[in-house]
């Protein structure tokens, strides 16, 4: 393949691969009890893909894994046949999957892809045998896709220039076979022609439209031809063609040699080409209409983007927001008469505005796919734990910044493996108890203003919130005497490192390992972990995650000088408080009456322990804060205004405050801390 | 020889950059840490207070546009401080993963202090402060007390 831009295919590579391979296990799970057509096309088309795109890339371990299985659902699609074990048809295309996933994670990791896939074909391909009723062959010989010729990883030979371009072209006839079953001969072709266009000029060949699938059959009957000319000579240019893989034969011609030189038609078999054993098969000719069908079915306007571009758009798009507050906020402003200034500035306002709704909106991807992806865990799961679940999805189309999916994927699969495990009761328990044998678990997403709420919820034993005490204080986590805590809090424990209520280690979870990083991960990126859950009647876990991470609309407000940034999307209102509203009670808890309800107040000075703040409550200014579940109202010293901020992660060095998620540089240039509200509910 | 080989053997056999220290005062003491973890001397500038840090943690300065911590080195030593005048100079240090600004009442110079200028400090630890110096070094008759700026940046 030369070094035609390799590292970009390989990326490509690899991101298709992974998408083929989240379709193909959607496809198994859903098709578990008994495949339909519509599954048994889709898992072939894909394994088709696979084995071609993988042949192409000369990962041919993963083609002949995914060339058995091809193999396998074609047999089941021509066939039909009946009485098929699909339970075991599942695994062996799962561990077929399985098998891809790893040598993607090596070629990821940039290692080569050296796994044997030999056994697993076998196996394979033995179980289609034993579905045609024919016995197993012990040696079964499957064609396998041959070893691929050496790439082209020896330079070809220093170019003998003959003389400058004009009087001393060569012109050149060269006819090209692939071998049989490379697949994509429309692409190789492809990517032949254009290596060639920088040794020749005047290309024409035939085919003529190589990027048309329908000319792939063309080019296996006929070879594919090109005329060109180059100032190359013709050993140069030979040993060039030469080096293209899966290269059966070529034929070279030059048909007009320069002035002065005697032409040399030397129409001579690639003899330096190494002979390979070609293995003649008859799926891939029928195949290859399937695969063009589904291709025309792909989106044509839409591209895929390395996501470092779209951080780095995403990072200017914060600079230039930054820039803007700078420029219209500018001290130098202060006092002018700037009508026509304003003017402009909010004009340019709002350009910004919409600039950066699109740039988040480039960022941001429905959940689907690692929604998706839990239903593999579900099967695995259920299969080990001998336990019937049923896995509901609602709302998968909900999008969230591409970072924060990275993210929220681990905390969601260790709470299903936790709501399996430990949540739903083994079969024989779920009878006595006169629940449904299949027990049920729902993972939902919705939209919550500023947040994304992830739901999951079982309908299993719950949780014991005595063993959960019991442990906690075991576990010196405990800071109250056990009658204060309420249920719901004791349910939160679950959530703190190294703690788990399972008394075996299973292979999924018990070993304290898992809650923790639910936690941990949703720190990150600002999200919250709640659980509540009922005894007897099941367990619902809600994660709490923003929609984005890097720009927020915050109210900026004073203390003591210093500057604090609230996230808007937490404000209900601000006002000033009346004396006659204000109460205490015994134990020193501030609250006020604002129309008709009761608020508890915080002191944000007090809080942060700042000195020389606002201390009376009517001077200052009370904003009334939400996190989705409770209200408090803040005292701050007085509000500065509302702008757009780009959030900035604390220096490194600095541990974490709780009440503080981050800090932000103001127009300007001054420094604003952000608020994280959720420190102000969870004392 | 290439140019970056040769770059290399200047900093670890010729050693130029490795025998160089910046040196700052902090009272009447004065100090010096490694040029290789200095990026560069900025004046005084206004800090943003961060609220529950240990003491010596002033806040954070905008850098040309990058949030940066900065430390105290008087507080850190536990010495009284010392308004903020003239002379106060924030050294920017790369040390690890972090960087950091450290307040010092002046900068001085960089000096040269070959290896065998260099003894360490006396094995008794009388106070908190010298626990932060690693060695001292001798500049004709001046005594430079060389940080240790990992032992300086431990939180605990």
């Amino acid at each position: 393949m030369n070094d035609f831009d390799r590292e970009s295919m390989l990326e490509m590579f690899i991101f298709e691969m992974s998408q083929l391979i989240d379709q193909l296990e959607a496809a198994v799970i859903q098709g578990e009890s008994e495949y339909n057509i519509d599954q048994i096309n889709e898992i072939f088309r894909v394994m088709h893909t696979i084995k071609g795109s993988s042949a192409m890339m000369m990962f041919d371990n993963i083609a002949g894994v995914a060339h058995s299985i091809e193999d396998l659902f074609y047999y089941l699609r021509e066939e039909t046949p009946k009485n098929i074990d699909y339970k075991l048809l599942s695994d062996h295309v799962l561990s077929g999957a399985d098998f891809v996933k790893e040598e993607l994670a090596k070629i990821q990791n940039g290692q080569s892809p050296d796994g044997d896939g030999s056994e697993l074909s076998k196996q394979i391909s033995g179980f289609l045998q034993k579905i045609k009723g024919k016995p197993v062959q012990a040696a079964a010989p499957e064609p396998k896709t041959p070893a691929p010729p050496p790439p082209s990883e020896q330079p070809p030979p220093e170019p003998t220039k003959t003389g400058t371009a004009g009087d001393n072209m060569h012109k050149y006839r060269m006819k090209i076979h692939f071998q049989d079953g490379c697949e994509m001969e429309n692409i190789r072709a492809y990517t032949l022609v254009h290596n060639l266009q920088s040794l020749a000029t005047d290309i024409t060949h035939e085919p003529a439209d190589v990027i048309d699938e329908e000319t792939i059959p063309i080019i296996r009957a006929n070879g594919f031809t090109a005329e060109f000319s180059s100032s190359y000579d013709y050993n140069y240019i030979n040993s060039h063609l030469a080096a293209t893989v899966y290269l059966r034969e070529l034929i070279l011609e030059e048909l007009s040699a320069p002035m002065g030189q005697v032409a040399t038609p030397l129409p001579q078999a690639a003899a330096d080409v190494s002979p390979l054993t070609v293995v003649a098969e008859a799926a891939p000719d029928t195949a290859a209409h399937v695969d063009t069908a589904a291709k025309k079915g792909a989106p044509a306007n839409m591209i895929s983007v390395n996501v470092s571009k779209l951080d780095t758009l995403l990072n200017l798009m914060g600079e230039l927001v930054i820039s803007e507050a700078m420029v219209t906020q500018n001290s130098e402003l202060d006092g002018l008469q700037l009508d026509s200034f304003n003017k402009e500035t909010r004009q340019l306002r709002k350009i910004i505005t919409t600039l950066q709704q699109t740039v988040m909106s480039m960022r941001m991807v429905p959940l689907s796919a690692t929604f998706f992806r839990m239903h593999r865990i579900v099967r695995d799961m259920c299969r080990q734990l001998n336990k019937d679940v049923q896995l509901d999805i609602v709302g998968e189309e909900t999008e969230v910044d591409k970072n924060i999916i990275e993210h929220i994927a681990d905390p969601i699969m260790h709470i299903i493996r936790n709501s399996i495990d430990h949540g739903v009761e083994s079969q024989e328990e779920r009878k006595t108890t006169g629940k449904p044998a299949k027990a049920r678990v729902l993972l939902e997403a919705k939209n919550a203003g500023g947040d994304v709420l992830i739901i999951i919820k079982d309908d299993g034993r719950g949780i014991n919130v005595k063993k959960v005490l019991q442990k906690a204080k075991a576990a010196g986590l405990t800071s109250k005497p056990d009658a204060e805590y309420t249920d719901r809090e004791i349910q939160q424990f679950i959530f703190l490192p190294g703690f788990s209520t399972n008394d075996q280690v299973t292979a999924f979870s018990g070993r304290g390992v898992g809650m923790d990083v639910v936690s941990s991960n949703l720190e990150i990126v600002g999200g919250t972990a709640l659980v509540d859950s009922v005894p007897g009647e099941g367990t619902t876990f809600t994660l709490k995650i923003p929609l984005t991470l890097a720009i927020i609309e915050g109210m900026n407000v004073l203390v003591a000088g210093a500057q604090y940034t609230i996230p808007i999307v937490h404000i209900i209102k601000s006002f000033k408080a009346q004396p006659e509203n204000l109460f205490m009670d015994p134990s020193g808890n501030e609250m006020i009456t604002e129309r008709g309800e009761i608020f508890n107040i915080v002191r944000l000075h007090e809080f942060f322990n700042i000195d020389g703040a606002i201390t009376d409550i009517c001077e200052g200014t009370l904003i009334m804060l939400d996190n989705g579940e409770h209200v408090v109202c803040l005292l701050v010293d007085d509000l500065i205004g509302q702008q757009q901020v780009v959030v900035k992660s604390m220096p490194k060095y600095f541990k974490k405050v709780r009440g503080l998620s981050g800090c932000t540089l103001l127009g300007n240039g001054d420094i604003s801390l952000i608020i994280d509200v959720a420190g102000f509910f969870d004392k | 020889m290439s140019m970056l080989n040769l770059l290399d053997d200047e900093r670890h056999h010729d050693g130029t950059i490795k025998d160089q220290y910046l040196t700052f005062a902090i009272e009447d003491e004065d100090y010096g840490v490694e040029i290789a973890y200095v990026n560069e001397i900025i004046k005084i500038q206004a800090i943003t207070k961060v609220p529950e840090m240990p003491s010596f943690i002033e806040g954070i300065i905008n850098l040309r546009g990058d949030l940066i911590g900065v430390l105290d080195v008087r507080k850190r030593f536990g010495k009284p401080p010392k308004e903020y005048d003239e002379e106060t100079c924030i050294i920017v240090l790369t040390f690890g993963e972090y960087t950091l600004g450290m307040i010092v009442d002046a900068v001085h110079e960089t000096a040269i202090i070959p290896e065998e200028k260099i003894s360490a400090p006396p094995s008794a630890k009388l106070s908190y402060a010298n626990q932060f110096v690693r060695n001292i070094g001798r500049v004709g008759d001046e005594v430079k007390l060389l940080m240790d700026v990992e032992r300086f940046l431990a939180q605990d």
